[in-house]
């Protein structure tokens, strides 16, 4: 576990050393804090609802972005081989990445609280769906990066990483979206896999365990993957 | 003490180590020499536990690589060919980095950061990003890593390939520094490395070990012959030919030259010729300019047995 706190601060220093982190998360925050205030001042509320339905689409691009890099560029430059004959196992490198790319999507979303606070002065927001719509960001957020993560470690090339995380996090997002036009029986097992039919009833503020567990084996289960993909070396 | 047996390495169906067998002492500065896709890279993959054989066993200090694998990999230091590191890190946070999770403990790191910094001649670079640094310097830095929790076995492929001379005399001394307390396992394909760094080499063409010895051994055992040059004034090319052509053991002889006569012989194996060749000037009177002998290189052995003609199974 110390391993993999050391992976894991290595990372975000790599982040907060050059400019990623920085033109990543501005970029981040000018494209929610437009269409948010675009949206809220149209629906005239003071409601977080416009701020939730948004940010699982912006974090569909910012998440690819901030893990294309985790494990590609270490197989790009072939530092992956000093890595992994490091005393360490290889599920603490993946988990390191891993939080490290979390960490920086929390950042992402801490600094749209500030919208938040903004929108909590010009009348009253449910406290509750609030809180319940940070926590299944935080949540989708996670699978997200667990996603990106595996796709980073599929490949050398950082563009193709990203192209895979964004194809899958899309796919993940915009299933149900395909229901109406699909066969009636497949619709429960689509329903279910879709990470924004998910949300939807966490940000309600419904907090039904389904929806957590769905996040949280999700998130396994692509850190499984990754973690897997990383140990491939040693079938081949 | 490192001991492989019968190690096999396939990829699909290329064979890039085909049951090869050695062991390392304790203490050895072992040369892998062999040509570009010979194996030396794969084998040292899998010493190093980056992937595990096809077949056979490979144990350092009885623990075996594949089994006991985050044991064996605390006791060695590796630098991969081309020491790839992060390049956005500077000195201190990338060796810091390696010590952490080397499990080397906060209050050690100074002490230990120090004395790196200081036997890898880094201390100049200090608080410079790698990515700003010569290959000489990143090569340096790389050694460091390997060797930042000091352990026992060091494994360093091509440690010398792409640094210029300077830099490769100083790498050079370094590990042979270094190889006076540790197991040193190198790779290279650059013969005078081996004679000026290693005690014991091993060749291996094409996935398979083609001889194993001292330098001295290799080019002794392969190729018995000595060529010997000899420079005497005073004479003329006839009358040396003759004079020289009349000692025994003289295997093949060419004169040539004209005020400075220049004989090249070759002996036969096993005589020392240098001093009847001496006499032979002495009692005639001339003056001799010239007297040496030139052993068989290695890189003739290495051609010997890793060239296309020639190939020689030890």
């Amino acid at each position: 576990m110390r391993n993999t706190w050391l992976f894991c601060q290595k990372e975000l220093r790599s982040y907060f050393n050059s400019p990623v982190a920085y033109i990543v998360l501005s970029i981040f925050i000018f494209i929610t804090g437009f269409f948010f205030t675009s949206s809220l001042f149209l629906m005239g509320q003071a409601s977080m609802r416009p701020l939730f339905s948004l940010l699982p689409v912006v974090l569909l691009f910012f998440v690819p972005a901030i893990t294309m890099r985790l494990l590609a560029e270490e197989k790009r430059s072939g530092s992956i081989e000093l890595l992994v004959t490091l005393p360490t196992r290889d599920w603490e490198i993946v988990l390191g990445k891993f939080l490290a790319a979390w960490i920086l999507i929390l950042v992402g979303l801490l600094l749209t609280l500030f919208f938040t606070f903004t929108v909590t002065t010009l009348g009253d927001v449910d406290g509750g769906e609030t809180w319940a719509g940070y926590l299944g960001l935080a949540l989708l957020g996670a699978s997200f990066a667990a996603i990106g993560t595996w796709s980073s470690s599929l490949t050398r090339n950082q563009i193709v990483a990203f192209i895979i995380s964004l194809t899958l996090i899309a796919a993940l997002t915009l299933i149900d979206d395909l229901l109406p036009v699909l066969p009636m029986s497949l619709a429960p097992v689509l329903q279910f896999l879709s990470v924004s039919y998910h949300f939807e009833n966490i940000s309600r503020g419904v907090l039904d365990t389904r929806d957590l567990i769905f996040y949280v084996s999700l998130t396994f289960f692509m850190l499984y993957l990754a973690h897997n993909t990383l140990e491939s070396r040693k079938w081949k | 003490m490192i001991e492989v047996a019968n190690l096999t390495k396939r990829y699909g169906t290329v064979t890039a180590v085909d049951d090869v067998s050695f062991t390392v002492k304790t203490g050895e500065i072992l040369g892998f020499l062999g040509p570009n896709g010979a194996g030396k890279t794969t084998t040292m993959k899998i010493l190093t536990c980056f992937m595990p054989a096809t077949d056979g066993r490979v144990t350092v200090d009885s623990l075996d690589v594949f089994d006991d694998s985050l044991e064996v990999r605390r006791k060695i230091g590796y630098l991969p060919e081309s020491a790839p590191l992060y390049t956005d890190m500077n000195v201190t946070e990338y060796l810091s980095f390696v010590a952490g999770i080397r499990g080397i403990s906060k209050a050690q790191l100074p002490s230990r950061l120090d004395a790196i910094v200081n036997v890898c001649g880094l201390t100049e670079v200090r608080r410079r990003e790698i990515s700003e640094l010569s290959k000489g310097f990143k090569q340096r830095v790389g050694l460091a890593q390997a060797m930042i929790h000091d352990p026992d076995i060091l494994i360093l492929d091509e440690p010398t390939s792409g640094l210029d001379p300077n830099q490769i005399v100083e790498i050079r001394n370094l590990i042979k520094k270094i190889g006076e307390e540790k197991t040193v396992i190198l790779s290279t394909h650059i013969l005078p490395e081996v004679q000026a760094t290693c005690d014991r080499v091993l060749i291996i063409s094409r996935g398979k070990l083609v001889a194993d010895g001292s330098p001295d051994e290799l080019t002794s055992q392969f190729h018995g012959d000595e060529q010997i040059q000899v420079t005497v004034t005073g004479t003329t090319p006839d009358v040396l030919r003759s004079a020289l052509g009349g000692l025994s053991g003289v295997a093949w002889l060419d004169v040539s030259g004209g005020r400075e006569v220049t004989a090249r012989l070759t002996s036969e194996r096993g005589t020392d010729l240098r001093e009847r060749i001496f006499r032979v000037v002495v009692d005639k009177g001339w003056t001799l300019l010239e007297l040496h002998r030139e052993r068989t290189s290695l890189e003739q052995v290495f051609r010997q047995l890793t060239g296309a003609d020639g190939r020689r199974d030890a």
